[in-house]
Formats: C-alpha cells, sequence, structure tokens
C-alpha cells in the first residue's frame, strides 16, 4: 500500500509547524519520495575541486541515492557524470579517487567515454549499424546530472533538468561559504586528507537537525566536555595558564544555555541557516601568530579582521551539508535508507596560512566528529535512541516548537534568539517545497 | 638494568589484559607523560598532526576518554561496552637500551561489544617503550586498524 506516492497533499500534511509526523524519519516511502524529488530538485553537495585537481582525477560519491563521478575533463572544468555504463549498467569506477587519463574505460566491454562523458570508442562498432543505436540513450554516452555549479571550489549539482537556479537557492547563505574561503590569503581551500565516515543507524534529517540544535550541548556532551573541564581544574594550574588547543576545543560545549541564547540563529529561505551570528564556541581560540598579517596583505586590516571576527558555528546547507567557517569543515549526511545516514568529515587547508590552522582542524574533527570520539558517542546514541523510540505508536508526531511563532516568515532573512528551533521548521518549510513541487506532473509519467 | 624479550612481550599482553578488564589507571600509569597514543585514519598515514586521524591522544585527553566512560551521565555508555583482544606474539623489532629505545609490533584481532552488536577489527599495535628505573613503560603507540579507511558506527572502547 502506498500513502504518500503520487499524493502531494499527504506529503505537505506530514509538517504542520510547530511539529513534523514520525513518518518523514522511518517511513521507507516517504525516503524514496526524498531520493526521487528533493534529492533530484535541490542543488545537492559533491565535492571539492581540489579532490579533482588534474585532468583525469576523479572522486566517486552520492547525490542522494545517485552514484556519480566528479571529474576533471582536458579543458580543466569539473563534470558531474553519473557512475554507470550506458551499457548494461556496471559502474565505470569503483574506487573512491583515481585518475583515468583522458578517457572512462568500461571493464566488462571496453566501451569507453571521453571525461565529459561523450561516447569514444566501442570494440566491433559495426554490429550496431542500421539498429537505430544512435537515437538510443547508450548511444549518448555517459549521463550528466542536470546542471553543476563550481562556487569557490565547492561542487554542488542539481540532478533534475529544470529547476531553481543556483544563485536563488542559495542566496544570502553563500556568505558563510565565502567567509570560510576568504580565511585563506590565497582565496583557495584544499581539502586535507580523506574524510571522516561514521555511519549512523538513524535518519540522515536527525543529524542536519542536529546542526543547529543548541539545546543538547549541555547535556548529551556532558560526559565527555564536562569530564575534560573537570579534570582540567583538578591539575589546578596557576592562574592564567592558557589552556591546551584540545580544550580550548572542547570546553566551549559546557557553555551554559544563555551563551547558546545570545550567540544567535540566522534563516535564510530555502531552508538555509546558522548558529553563532554575534559568537560562537570557536570565538575564543589562541590567535595564531603571523596569520593576521598574512590575510590583510590580501584583503587589508580592516577587512581581514572583519572575516576573522566572524565565527559561524554551524551553517546548514539545505538539505545534507554543514560547514564550519572558522575551522575549514564540512560535513555531508549521506542518506542510504530511512533509517541509514552516512557521515562524511572533511577538512580543508587554508593555503597560504600557518599551517596551525590546519593542525587545529584536524584536531576538531577527530576529537568530535570521528567514529572514537567521545563526543561523537553521545550523538549518535542520541539519534538511534530516536530511530528506536519513534517506533512507539503512542505518539506520532515530533515537536520543533521551540520559540514558535505561527506567523513566522521563512522567505525573508532572519536573526533570532539562539535557541529557537526555526531553523530547524525552515528545513521542513524547504523540504515539503522540493518534495512536492514537481510530484503530480512526475507521478503522471511513470 | 636489562630487559629480555621475554619481558618485553609479557609487559604487551599484560597491557591488553589491562584494557579487557578495563582497569584504566593501571593502564594509564604505563605511559610516559608525554605519549600520544595515536590511531591513523589512512592506510600508511604518515602526519598525526595536519590531516585527520582517529585518535591522537595525549595522557590528559586518555584520562578524560577513560574517566567518562564510568560517568553518571554517560549516556552511550549505559549500557557499557565490553572488549577483548587476542594477540599473536609480538615481533621486538629493536632493542636498544643505549639509544633508550625499545620497539614492537603486535597484530591482534579486537573485539568490542554492547547490547545486541559485535563488532570485530583487525589491529596492528606499534609500541614505543622505554625502560625507566628498571620498568617498561609506554613512550608512544600506533593503533593502525586494517580497514581504516571503512565507515564504522561507535568505537567506544580502546583498540
Amino acid at each position: 500500500m502506498t500513502r504518500y506516492t503520487g499524493d502531494k497533499a499527504a506529503v505537505a500534511a506530514l509538517v504542520q509547524g510547530h511539529q513534523v509526523h514520525r513518518d518523514v524519519y522511518i517511513d521507507p516511502e516517504v525516503y524514496r519520495l526524498e531520493m526521487k524529488h528533493l534529492f533530484a530538485n535541490a542543488w545537492i553537495f559533491v565535492g571539492h575541486d581540489s579532490q579533482t585537481p588534474n585532468k583525469g582525477d576523479y572522486f566517486t560519491t552520492m547525490v542522494g541515492d545517485q552514484p556519480v563521478i566528479q571529474v576533471r575533463h582536458t579543458d580543466g572544468e569539473i563534470y558531474v557524470l553519473y557512475n554507470r555504463c550506458p551499457h548494461k549498467g556496471t559502474k565505470l569506477v569503483i574506487d573512491r579517487t583515481g585518475n583515468t587519463g583522458k578517457f572512462f574505460r568500461c571493464p566488462y566491454h571496453a566501451w569507453s567515454f571521453k571525461t565529459d562523458g561523450c561516447l569514444l570508442a566501442i570494440p566491433l562498432k559495426k554490429g550496431y549499424e542500421n539498429t537505430g543505436f544512435e537515437q538510443t540513450d547508450a548511444g549518448h554516452g555517459m549521463k550528466s546530472v542536470g546542471a553543476v555549479m563550481n562556487y569557490r571550489g565547492f561542487i554542488f549539482c542539481r540532478l533534475a533538468e529544470e529547476g531553481i537556479s543556483f544563485e536563488e537557492f542559495f542566496g544570502g547563505s553563500l556568505s558563510s561559504i565565502d567567509n570560510m574561503v576568504d580565511r585563506s590569503p590565497a582565496q583557495r581551500l584544499e581539502v586535507a586528507g580523506p574524510p571522516l565516515r561514521y555511519m549512523h543507524k538513524c535518519n540522515w534529517k536527525m543529524l542536519v537537525e542536529n546542526q543547529t540544535d543548541t539545546c543538547h550541548p549541555m547535556v548529551a556532551h556532558e560526559s565527555s566536555a564536562g569530564t575534560a573541564v573537570r579534570l582540567w581544574k583538578e591539575l589546578d594550574m596557576p592562574e592564567g595558564t592558557p589552556l591546551p588547543p584540545a580544550m580550548e576545543i572542547i570546553a566551549p560545549f559546557t557553555s551554559p544555555y544563555e551563551f547558546f541564547e545570545n550567540m544567535g540563529i540566522r534563516t535564510w529561505p530555502n531552508g538555509h541557516g546558522h548558529t553563532g551570528v554575534h559568537h560562537s564556541i570557536h570565538s575564543n581560540y589562541t590567535e595564531i601568530p603571523g596569520y593576521l598579517d598574512k590575510l590583510s596583505v590580501t584583503h587589508g586590516e580592516e577587512k581581514a579582521r572583519a572575516i576573522l571576527g566572524e565565527n559561524r558555528h554551524n551553517t546548514v546547507y539545505f538539505p545534507n551539508i554543514m560547514i564550519k567557517g572558522p575551522i575549514q569543515q564540512l560535513r555531508v549526511f549521506i542518506p542510504l535508507a530511512a533509517d541509514k545516514t552516512l557521515v562524511e568529515s572533511y577538512i580543508y587547508r587554508l593555503v597560504d596560512a600557518p599551517e596551525e590552522l590546519t593542525a587545529r582542524t584536524a584536531m576538531y574533527n577527530r576529537m568530535i566528529n570521528a567514529p572514537t570520539s567521545i563526543v561523537g558517542h553521545d550523538d549518535l546514541e542520541m539519534y538511534e535512541r530516536a530511530q528506536e523510540g519513534l517506533q512507539a505508536d503512542g505518539m506520532e508526531w515530533v515537536n520543533i516548537q521551540r520559540l514558535y511563532d505561527p506567523d513566522e516568515d521563512f522567505e525573508q532573512e532572519s536573526v533570532l534568539n539562539g535557541t529557537t528551533e526555526k531553523q530547524m521548521r525552515n528545513q521542513f518549510h524547504a523540504w515539503v517545497k522540493f518534495m512536492t513541487h514537481d510530484m503530480p506532473a512526475r507521478e503522471a509519467a511513470e | 638494568m636489562s630487559v629480555t624479550k621475554d619481558d618485553i612481550i609479557d609487559f604487551l599482553y599484560d597491557e591488553a589484559r589491562m584494557l579487557d578488564e578495563g582497569r584504566y589507571d593501571d593502564w594509564l600509569a604505563l605511559w610516559l607523560k608525554d605519549g600520544h597514543y595515536w590511531m591513523p585514519l589512512d592506510y600508511k598515514q604518515t602526519d598525526p598532526l595536519n590531516v585527520t586521524s582517529l585518535m591522537y591522544e595525549d595522557i590528559f585527553m586518555l584520562k578524560v576518554r577513560v574517566e567518562r566512560l564510568n560517568g553518571a551521565r554517560t549516556f552511550s555508555q549505559k549500557p557499557k561496552s565490553r572488549c577483548h583482544h587476542v594477540l599473536q606474539r609480538p615481533w621486538v623489532d629493536e632493542i636498544d637500551l643505549e639509544a633508550g629505545r625499545i620497539r614492537t609490533t603486535t597484530q591482534m584481532h579486537y573485539v568490542e561489544t554492547r547490547l545486541d552488536e559485535q563488532m570485530l577489527l583487525a589491529l596492528t599495535a606499534q609500541h614505543d617503550l622505554a625502560l625507566i628505573d628498571g620498568r617498561l613503560r609506554i613512550a608512544n603507540k600506533r593503533v593502525d586498524i586494517l580497514n581504516c579507511d571503512a565507515a564504522f558506527g561507535n568505537i567506544q572502547l580502546l583498540p
């Protein structure tokens, strides 16, 4: 029995402003519709262009449930192609990164394709003469996604051929990527090593919502950050002893509610938003000697100070990534099933900046976001408990009502108290929009 | 002062037993104060600092880690995990007491379990040991997971 497929009203009714129905997290049918509509119609993060610096370099990943290849073509441009031989469906490459030279060659029947997807050669091609092969999908080579954008090194794509433009989709939210890239004296980031890969037995949206959930750190992370603060105090260091880098990173997780309230949350249209408008847990890191001077050569001192003074905490790019500008981290929440999500956490080096900044970022990544992280352990515990708890039939709705205003507007940028759940509501507002706007047409075409 | 190959091998077995039995105070007491426990993220990783690792922790952070395991509000340890190391006989790669250097390589299987889940990891542990006042101590430890680049759920104890 299908309850949601082809029924726009039923999908829209899953979101009621102050609450959402549990089926958005646990129902496999809703998950399939997300892959088909939301992840096709929105702009989805693919990778960073420094992951494929040279011609023929490729990187494989998923856009929603679609296997894709990010590849640098002979003209220097980056293409995003479906990872499927047009012949029998074989994945053309299966390693995560590599260099394919000037063309992809399928290991099954040796069909080959240029790195922009065009068909290059088929062995014994005579066998297709007068068969109408040129008119088939297979005859047209590898299929490209609908649209690709390289924004300051970050590669996004839209699977659908037609739809919202990149600029309209992201709007003012691009200021968070700008701030991250502007922190490099060369105005350029480079990926630093492979990402952490952390498997979560929960719905992908729980992770995205957690990024702007400012009422959980002092509770869920008391065991890690609280223990660290207590043991540091017990060392009884002389007054004024600077905190070691690990303590600078972990201690702010125990900040009181007031800290998070005053930190502020900003929302933008189409589901994007960030915590840390006025300050954040990243505000009080020790200055790295020489960095401001280097950045001032690029921007002038006033602008350089303004760039470093912006300490946005987590910026959510709807639907499924989060970036931290002040430490050059990006986390992508890759949905694998209604109850399974792969989290990949990348870090980037600020080109021409002191390497100590990369070391701090690497430390943050492993301390907070690794499968071995004492902070990550408690987050994952909460998500997996929620995934199981939502099976309880007594209550079918999940509350997202904190600082709710029935008249709130999602079409304008807004700045609010840092403990509001408006950004979660903003995400669900966009969720309904991109889930339903092409539903009737698409279902009718089946 | 001297140390035999057997002393070194016994030391490594005793360390694994402390971890399996949760005797973390004893385990922390094995370490020199400036040591690091390193678990690389990448196969044959050479740099612990400027790319991500799974762990690169000094004694203070190791102490936080093991203290947390017994906390009243350590939710991911309610109920607790248990672990089990199965060691292959360690290789003693170098004993140079004049230079203060003892290096070993130990291959092992590591099992960690909690509730209905159980995970098996294949590990290679490399120890730098030192002989201080007649007692063996851990100067540094590197633990490589065979499938370090795979996606894992929680790994909560110390492989």
